[in-house]
């Protein structure tokens, strides 16, 4: 790791000042990024750790749903009475991300605002119909994701919360790699009223919506309501654990699975 | 760049200048000596480096010297009595053969630990998912389990029994 200048604000102002500095970044859990800077993949010039902030932590229900903080650990999420009331899905997404290790210190708005492509929480930001909000701005969750790692975040502008919407029926099912625990394909099925949100990740460079099975669900929601339904493989991840065809099938099998738990 | 890193580690407060990007398992390792803590993978895989940071299960060779400041540690040093009686938890790893070469010892048994904390009687799959971040290389995972579902009963035990009065 080569050197670098930490600091620990403990106000969000502070933080968005301290985030001005040429080359800095943001540090949450620290369980992607600390990885990085050991293999020397990214050379910050100041590390702000946002552990002490007391506007990023904590869950609270919000319109019906969840707002949960962005430096609220993946663990904390998994054992949230609240959640697992409110949004049993997301506490089970939330539980099944790395491992015990990991989700005692990684946190939302990290896994969140990395955007990996095979990260778990980028399918609940979707499906769930779920608002970012910044220290600027709030941003739907559907126009959150642009690309691989990349988000609508500026530089410079912090993820404060993200707000969920409640279904009245979800699930998330996930093809996980046995290595790594990230998804080789995750689905969230979320279901409101007559509407059905199907979000992917995994799959592809970002997560999106699977919408003729959207629509599919929506008039029928049972697994079988799938049948003979796809995603076009063109264009999906291929790598060492999954091609593109694979993948593509997967997406059907995840999304089944997730409408069964749905219930 | 270099900074004061202040903790309680086993118990007791120390407090290092370090520099900044020092890791908490060098930090315990290399500036206090305690090397029961060990550094395997050195890539978050393995798990041989895990301790407890305010009571949670963590990677030390993921972690900030810096991001435990002022926190509680707890290492594989730490577990036994001060009279050298070991840690229940350690002693159904003894009694159980639940080590072959040892390396992974100390984070197999802070994750057990930290698990059985969560849920005091884990089933076998409980525990398999429960040791999902740590890896023995030895793949001596079948008494490791065991050893895991004896500790936890004798943690439960340790419990369940009166403490004399004092």
């Amino acid at each position: 790791m080569y050197a670098f200048t930490y600091q620990r604000p403990t106000s969000l102002a502070d933080a968005a000042t301290a985030i001005q500095a040429e080359e800095a970044k943001l540090l949450g859990g620290g369980q992607t990024l600390l990885p990085t800077l050991k293999q020397r993949l990214a050379r910050p010039t100041d590390l702000i750790d946002l552990g002490a902030i007391p506007e990023l932590k904590g869950i609270r229900e919000a319109d019906g749903g969840l707002e949960i903080g962005a430096f609220t650990r993946h663990a904390e999420v998994a054992h949230s009475d609240l959640v697992k009331r409110v949004i049993p899905a997301l506490a089970s997404l939330a539980e099944g991300i790395g491992d015990r290790q990991v989700r005692n210190m990684g946190t939302m708005g990290g896994s969140i605002a990395n955007a990996d492509p095979s990260a778990d929480y980028p399918s609940a930001v979707v499906a769930l119909k779920a608002t970012v909000t910044t220290d600027r701005r709030t941003i739907a969750g559907d126009d959150f994701f642009t690309g691989m790692f990349e988000t609508a975040l500026e530089p410079g502008e912090i993820l404060k919360s993200v707000r969920y919407s409640r279904p009245d029926k979800a699930a998330y099912a996930k093809f996980r790699n046995p290595a790594s625990r990230y998804a080789i394909v995750g689905v969230f099925v979320a279901k409101f009223g007559a509407e059905v949100r199907v979000a992917v990740t995994g799959a592809a460079g970002s997560v999106f919506r699977a919408t003729a099975f959207e629509t599919a669900l929506a008039a029928d929601f049972r697994a079988e309501a799938l049948n003979g339904l796809s995603v076009e493989a063109d264009g999906l991840n291929a790598d060492i654990h999954a091609s593109a065809d694979y993948r593509a099938h997967l997406v059907t099998v995840m999304a089944k699975r997730a409408v069964e738990a749905a219930g | 760049m270099s900074c004061t890193v202040s903790m309680t580690v086993n118990g007791k407060t120390v407090s290092r200048e370090v520099e900044e990007r020092t890791l908490l398992v060098a930090f315990l390792r290399e500036h206090l000596g305690l090397t029961g803590t060990h550094v395997g993978c050195d890539t978050s895989q393995c798990g041989a480096c895990v301790v407890h940071v305010d009571g949670r299960s963590v990677k030390s060779c993921t972690t900030l010297a810096v991001q435990a400041n002022g926190a509680d540690v707890t290492t594989i040093e730490g577990l036994a009595a001060s009279d050298g009686t070991l840690h229940p938890m350690q002693a159904a790893f003894r009694e159980h053969h639940g080590l072959q070469c040892g390396f992974c010892t100390p984070g197999m048994v802070m994750s057990a630990v930290d698990l059985v904390r969560e849920n005091p009687s884990p089933t076998e799959a409980d525990i398999r998912e429960g040791l999902e971040g740590n890896i023995c290389r030895c793949t001596g995972y079948h008494n490791i389990v065991k050893a895991v579902k004896a500790g936890a009963e004798a943690m439960a035990g340790a419990r369940a029994t009166p403490v004399a009065a004092e």
